[in-house]
């Protein structure tokens, strides 16, 4: 992605960036509307997840074959429009699989138009590459982004009902600890996967320092 | 790209910037509708389920159900078209009318409550509630549905006064613990706004729909 180099491959890293390296969530910290807002249940998860990645890789796809049609001047504007359309479709596509789903995520779904992630990947991947390496691109964009919201669902809906995908898990005796599925949870759940990873990669780099000072000697 | 150069690439003409956004535009315009139309059948079906599930759990026992409008005029087929409050009369396995059920709502904490309710014109009550659309903080404004002693209440009295153009008493929803007559919401502590509003929600629905409907009960017993 660095400078003008115009390089088509594709590698198993085109996919893996969005999934650990450039995870929106964990690294980049995009799209927090929504990561805080529908991950008090497994299922609006994956539900969310999957509507995002949907749209992350129709508008991937339509933006990176306009690539050269669009005038620069209004790339903006016409990379919203394809994301409102995707994001449109999605609507509906939600609404006849399941109304209850529709309920639970209620607004949510039409703000995937504004979710930063969409509208970074377009403006700063799919725009610069050819359509088959962005959809990749947006694969693992989506994949990753739907595994942070599956770590911080499971995690919420499991402290704050005592369920996971809506069977119990601890009994009946379990209390559930509420405010794990109200917007504070959200944070506090957020911030301590935060805490892991960074810890996770503070370490990793002390470790090859620590490798590299052993081989200096 | 162009970020670096001291001029800007030649910009590109009006014409040709209206010609790609109205591309665009069509194009989207088109993949939405096409989206619409396929799923169109699907969601209506959705829909109609979802009312069918609501109005079977308000009148347990029920397996048919006819539609009905009412207004100022009394109580109509909703086949017959026009306009008027929808309710949904339900039949039990041999043709008995076991209750209509009718939508009411009011604001919640978040959001407008939606809830469907069932009418039994024998004891004159409020069988009980489902809930069709909410956005209330869930594990606390969901108690609604799942709080025993919440749905306790019901039945509750929803009698006509004496001149038949209002309840006898109006439903109301009560601080926790303070309930003394059958015609009062017992809220639950800790989603009080949320009981508010399906209290509001029934009050204001079965003082508009209930005069009109009640006269006319015996229309609806009938089933063909």
């Amino acid at each position: 992605m660095a400078g003008r180099k115009r390089d088509d491959t594709i590698t198993a890293d085109t996919f893996l960036e969005g999934i650990w390296r450039e995870n929106p969530v964990f690294v980049m910290l995009l799209g927090m509307c929504p990561v805080l807002a529908v991950t008090n249940s497994v299922m609006n998860a994956i539900a969310m997840g999957v509507a995002t990645t949907f749209v992350l890789i129709g508008s991937s796809t339509l933006v990176s074959l306009l690539r050269n049609v669009i005038p620069k001047q209004v790339r903006i504007a016409t990379y919203i429009v394809i994301i409102a359309t995707f994001v449109t479709i999605v609507d509906y596509i939600i609404q006849a699989i399941s109304l209850d789903l529709y309920n639970a995520l209620g607004a949510f779904i039409q703000l995937i138009v504004v979710n930063c992630i969409i509208l970074g990947r377009a403006e700063a991947f799919a725009s610069k590459n050819r359509p088959l390496k962005a959809i990749v691109s947006g694969l693992g964009m989506g994949a990753g982004f739907t595994i942070a919201l599956l770590c911080l669902g499971s995690v919420r809906e499991l402290l704050g009902s005592g369920t996971l995908l809506g069977f119990s898990v601890f009994g009946a005796q379990f209390e559930p600890w509420v405010v794990m599925i109200l917007p504070p949870g959200g944070f506090f759940v957020l911030g301590a996967w935060l805490l892991l990873f960074n810890w996770l990669r503070e370490r990793k780099t002390r470790l090859e320092l620590k490798e590299e000072t052993v081989h200096a000697r | 790209m162009s970020s670096t150069a001291p001029l800007p690439a030649a910009p590109a003409s009006s014409s040709r910037m209206i010609q790609v956004l109205g591309g665009i535009a069509m194009l989207s315009g088109f993949l939405v509708v096409l989206t619409y139309q396929l799923t169109l059948p699907r969601i209506e079906e959705n829909r109609q389920r979802a009312i069918e599930r609501a109005v079977f759990q308000v009148l347990p026992g029920a397996t048919t159900r006819r539609d009905f409008l009412v207004d100022d005029n009394g109580v109509r087929p909703a086949s017959e078209g026009g306009s008027g409050t929808r309710v949904y009369a339900a039949y039990d396995a041999d043709g008995r009318l076991k209750g209509i059920a009718a939508e009411a709502g009011a604001r919640g904490y978040q959001d407008i409550v939606r809830i469907l309710y069932g009418y039994d014109p024998a004891c004159e009550c409020i069988t009980g509630f489902a809930v069709l659309q909410s956005t209330e903080t869930p594990g606390l404004g969901d108690k609604i549905v799942k709080d025993a002693k919440f749905l306790a209440n019901f039945p509750l009295d929803a009698r006509l006064a004496a001149d038949g153009k209002q309840l006898a008493n109006a439903i109301v929803t009560v601080k926790h613990g303070s309930k003394t007559g059958p015609w009062q919401i017992d809220a639950i502590s800790g989603a009080t706004i949320t009981s508010t509003a399906v209290g509001k929600g029934l009050n204001n629905s079965a003082q508009m729909l209930l005069p009109r409907l009640h006269p006319h009960v015996d229309q609806l017993k009938v089933q063909p």
